[in-house]
């Protein structure tokens, strides 16, 4: 197991070595001078040109100015932003937790949802629950995200009003940033009218969170309906029955147990889907996250942003991946063993 | 009712959604105001840019001026100059300040004093004196201030007394007041200055303001929002909305969508197109004013062939104008006589209005010499104005009205900061841009537009120098009397129809939308929106 274990982390060192060779090249590879596109400052004057250039060691071969880089990355200075002149490392602080803030709830949707659902319509794969079941989720699994959230918006934000369009809460409410996190830093600012500002938050959470959630939940839904098919069909599934256990016996103690093994393994398959899904519907909504920012920081050319929100990113989404497989392994005995 | 539950009761509260719940809210929410603007602000500090989107934002809410303007007539109304006296030979001008004028007081500032002479003199000198230290941040820029020709213009601003200023002229100026009363002579702390200096972080007075107005800066996130608190000493009344807050939508249909959601108070610069569809509602108002500008069509009159007046004259016949209000202003603007609004005291109504008549600009170009036409250029500016909503539809429309009478017209439009570089050194044929007024004063669309030293700076969009006219609107500076200068204004927009180096098209009008439950709110004709007596009725 800690052989695994290494391995693993092995490979993930691995990869992160390669994504910051990636990001670092893109300094080269963007259009405008390196030193620019490192820094993210827009004027440099000559002296403080040739000052930087010594400490970020672009005089020397790319070895050592990848090294260098290395090392402003774990020492926290990231450089700044073309567009705002604000430390990069800060406004990720600011953006990060927004977005998994309203992945999190998504994914947790699909989960307490998705896998119920999947269960319930696998007990009587003909029924006509399971048909209604799979042809909702065909519908969600297949329907254009943007397109899903604006029918959303026009129906309760402009049609009935109940909802508003945009943003984590509405712009009155002052909230101090503390965890980034919006309903916790709620609940840690201590003002009087905190039940307020919690209802407001959580209004402005229900269509993203919920536009996140389609994509997610029906795969869930399908791939948990799947799973529990099939192991119905295995003969140790026909053994306990045929010892006479009831159906929610065999159900609970041996077909869920080996169905929801591969549903773990899904979230680290789904993790990368949804981050995608994320910078659109934070596109939409005005999700003050980290997609919307990566978004606007292409349109406006701001290099520096663009690699250092790549590289946040893609390491999150391989940490989360590599996370949901050692998961995988624990809860596996057969895994394990291997 | 323990904390734990009523978190509980809260959840389930929204899950039935939002409604009925929310009858005790905050007062900084309850009597919150939120202002959806088109853009971020460049800086706040309103001496620094002419952008209507950074002094919407920032001027009137933030700073006071020594004068005002009265939205209703035009006139000039004491600021934080209780009052003013001029010389006999208008070079002198000394301005008594009021007393008791508190700045704001914040967490990066606490004044120990209020407004007094020192800080008028630290504001204009700022943008007169190299040595000032404040003078290079920013870049040295100051464009209204260098439009107007303020650093020859004004030789020294000298604090007398504690409350009186005296600024000597180089040469009388009737403008000069008006200038006063710009949303760019915003008046700044010298003891915030000091405060800046002494900390050695002199940026901080563009971005952390300190002024006198009736809102105190917050926090601004940008592309995100800006948030104001009430200014509690302010000297006038106090600002009704306990906290104001700028939402930043780019986007102008988002920006509808949140009006009628009611995220957004007021929106600024609802679509013209989109009009209609405002005013069905019964929940939100559509307000407009004629506002102080003018769309116009100039041409390049030092490049064969529009250096002949018959060219240019016979071009303003080709155009049909009322097809262009229709399709580009959507009947939201009034068609333009001359370059000064008809509101203006110093609007000619004798200059007989363009007509449009193909036939007359035949004959006219035969005479010039092109009886078979030519081919030009029109650029037209790629970004919504008020003064032109939709340059490109607008050059369309001319380039058939053109090809009436023989003369091929190609369109041309760059991205906006190299359209603007180009234009200054007049590589067009002819464009189709105009201005906005940031004061009452008729000079305004004079100098800045057409004066031989607006040619000499690249803002003279006709590249137009002409010594009879220069002569004209300077006369009319240097006399303060109205009746005189009218005078002289008059025989300049007569002297304009007759040369023609620009085709005056027309005067549009402004609007914002708003909830029809918040009072108190107008549109200034004279420069940015001020907010400070908008009210929600209480129902």
């Amino acid at each position: 197991m800690i052989m695994y274990l290494l391995r693993r982390l092995f490979l993930l060192v691995f990869v992160f070595i390669a994504l910051s060779v990636f990001a670092f090249s893109l300094a080269y590879l963007f259009p405008g001078d390196p030193l620019q596109n490192f820094t993210g400052l827009r004027q440099i004057s000559p002296e403080q040109y040739a000052l930087l250039t010594s400490e970020y060691q672009l005089d020397k071969n790319y070895i050592l100015q990848y090294l260098a880089y290395l090392s402003r990355i774990f020492s926290g200075n990231w450089g700044m932003s073309f567009s705002s002149q604000q430390p990069l490392l800060q406004e990720m602080k600011m953006l990060l937790p927004a977005t998994l803030e309203l992945a999190s709830y998504a994914l947790l949707i699909s989960f307490f949802i998705g896998i119920p659902i999947g269960i319930l319509s696998a007990i009587k794969p003909d029924g006509v629950f399971s048909k209604l079941v799979s042809a909702v989720a065909v519908a969600g699994y297949s329907i254009p995200i943007f397109w899903w959230a604006l029918l959303l918006i026009m129906l309760f934000s402009l049609g009935l009003g109940w909802l508003p369009t945009a943003g984590r809460i509405g712009v009155l409410y002052e909230i101090n940033h503390v965890t980034g996190f919006m309903l916790l830093d709620i609940l840690l600012a201590a003002t009087q009218h905190q039940h307020e500002a919690l209802l407001d938050a959580l209004s402005h959470l229900i269509l993203p969170t919920l536009v996140l959630a389609t994509f997610p939940t029906t795969v869930m839904v399908r791939f948990t309906r799947d799973s529990i098919l099939e192991v119905w069909e295995q003969s140790y599934i026909k053994a306990a029955r045929a010892k006479g256990l009831s159906r929610g016996q065999v159900l609970y103690r041996h077909a869920l147990r080996n169905a929801l093994l591969p549903v773990i393994r899904q979230i680290g398959l789904q993790f990368s889907t949804l981050i995608t899904l994320a910078m659109i519907t934070e596109v939409i909504f005005s999700w003050p996250g980290i997609g919307r920012w990566l978004i606007d920081s292409i349109y406006q050319r701001n290099y520096p942003a663009i690699e250092a929100g790549l590289l946040v990113i893609s390491t999150l989404v391989i940490s989360v991946n590599m996370l949901t497989e050692i998961l995988h392994t624990l809860f596996n005995p057969l895994a394990r063993k291997r | 009712m323990n904390l734990k539950t009523r978190h509980l009761l809260l959840l389930l509260c929204t899950s039935v959604f939002v409604g009925g719940c929310n009858n005790d809210l905050p007062e900084t929410v309850r009597s919150g105001l939120v202002y959806c603007s088109e853009g971020s602000p460049e800086t706040f500090n309103p001496q620094l840019v002419t952008s209507g989107t950074t002094i919407d934002a920032i001027s009137q809410q933030l700073y006071d001026r020594l004068l005002d303007i009265d939205a209703n007539n035009g006139e000039l109304i004491p600021g934080l100059a209780q009052n003013w006296q001029v010389s006999d030979d208008g070079r002198v001008y000394h301005f008594t300040l009021r007393s008791e004028v508190q700045f704001h007081q914040t967490e990066y500032f606490q004044p120990s004093r209020t407004l007094n002479a020192e800080d008028v003199v630290f504001t204009f000198n700022r943008i007169m004196q190299k040595s000032h230290p404040f003078h290079q941040q920013g870049g040295a820029n100051y464009p209204y201030f260098q439009s107007v020709d303020w650093a020859d213009l004004v030789k020294s601003v000298v604090a007398e007394t504690p409350y009186l200023v005296r600024f000597e002229l180089s040469r009388p100026d009737s403008s000069f007041l008006s200038n006063l009363a710009t949303d760019f002579a915003a008046i700044l702390s010298a003891e915030y200055g000091s405060q800046l200096v002494k900390s050695g972080k002199l940026s901080l007075m563009d971005s952390l303001p300190i002024g006198t107005g009736p809102f105190r800066f917050k926090e601004y996130q940008k592309d995100v929002l800006i948030r104001y608190y009430r200014h509690k000493n302010y000297w006038r009344e106090l600002a009704k909305p306990e906290q104001l807050v700028f939402d930043i939508v780019p986007n102008n249909a988002r920006r509808m969508a949140k009006l009628f959601t009611h995220e957004c108070d007021i929106v600024a610069f609802p679509r013209v197109a989109e009009l209609g569809l405002i005013s069905k509602r019964a929940d939100v108002d559509v307000q407009e004013s004629t506002s102080m500008n003018i769309g116009f069509w100039a041409f390049n009159t030092e490049k064969p062939p529009f250096d002949n007046v018959k060219v240019r004259q016979a071009l303003a016949y080709a155009i049909n104008r009322d097809a262009i209000l229709q399709a580009v202003y959507f009947g939201h603007a009034t068609a333009a006589n001359s370059v000064l609004p008809p509101t203006s005291w110093a609007y000619n109504p004798n200059v007989e209005p363009q007509s449009y008549n193909p036939l007359q600009a035949r004959v006219l170009l035969a005479e010039a010499g092109y009886p078979n036409g030519f081919s030009m250029d029109i650029w037209a500016m790629p970004v919504q104005r008020l003064y032109n909503p939709n340059a490109l539809k607008m050059a369309e429309l001319m380039q058939a009205d053109l090809a009436q009478i023989g003369v091929k017209a190609r369109i041309v439009s760059y991205e906006w900061n190299s359209f603007r570089r180009k234009l200054g050194a007049y590589e067009h044929d002819s464009v189709l841009i105009g201005w906005s007024a940031d004061n009452a004063d008729p000079d305004n669309f004079f100098r800045p537009l057409l004066s031989c030293s607006a040619a000499l700076t690249g803002s003279n969009r006709a590249n137009w120098c002409d010594a009879n006219f220069d002569n004209l609107i300077s006369q009319a500076l240097l006399t303060a009397d109205q009746n005189q200068r009218r005078s002289y204004y008059f025989a300049a927009q007569q002297y304009l129809a007759e040369q023609m180096p620009l085709l005056s098209i027309a005067h549009s009008q402004r609007f914002q939308a708003i909830s029809s439950d918040i009072k108190g709110v107008k549109i200034n004709p004279y420069g940015g929106i001020a907010l400070a007596n908008a009210q929600r009725d209480s129902k």
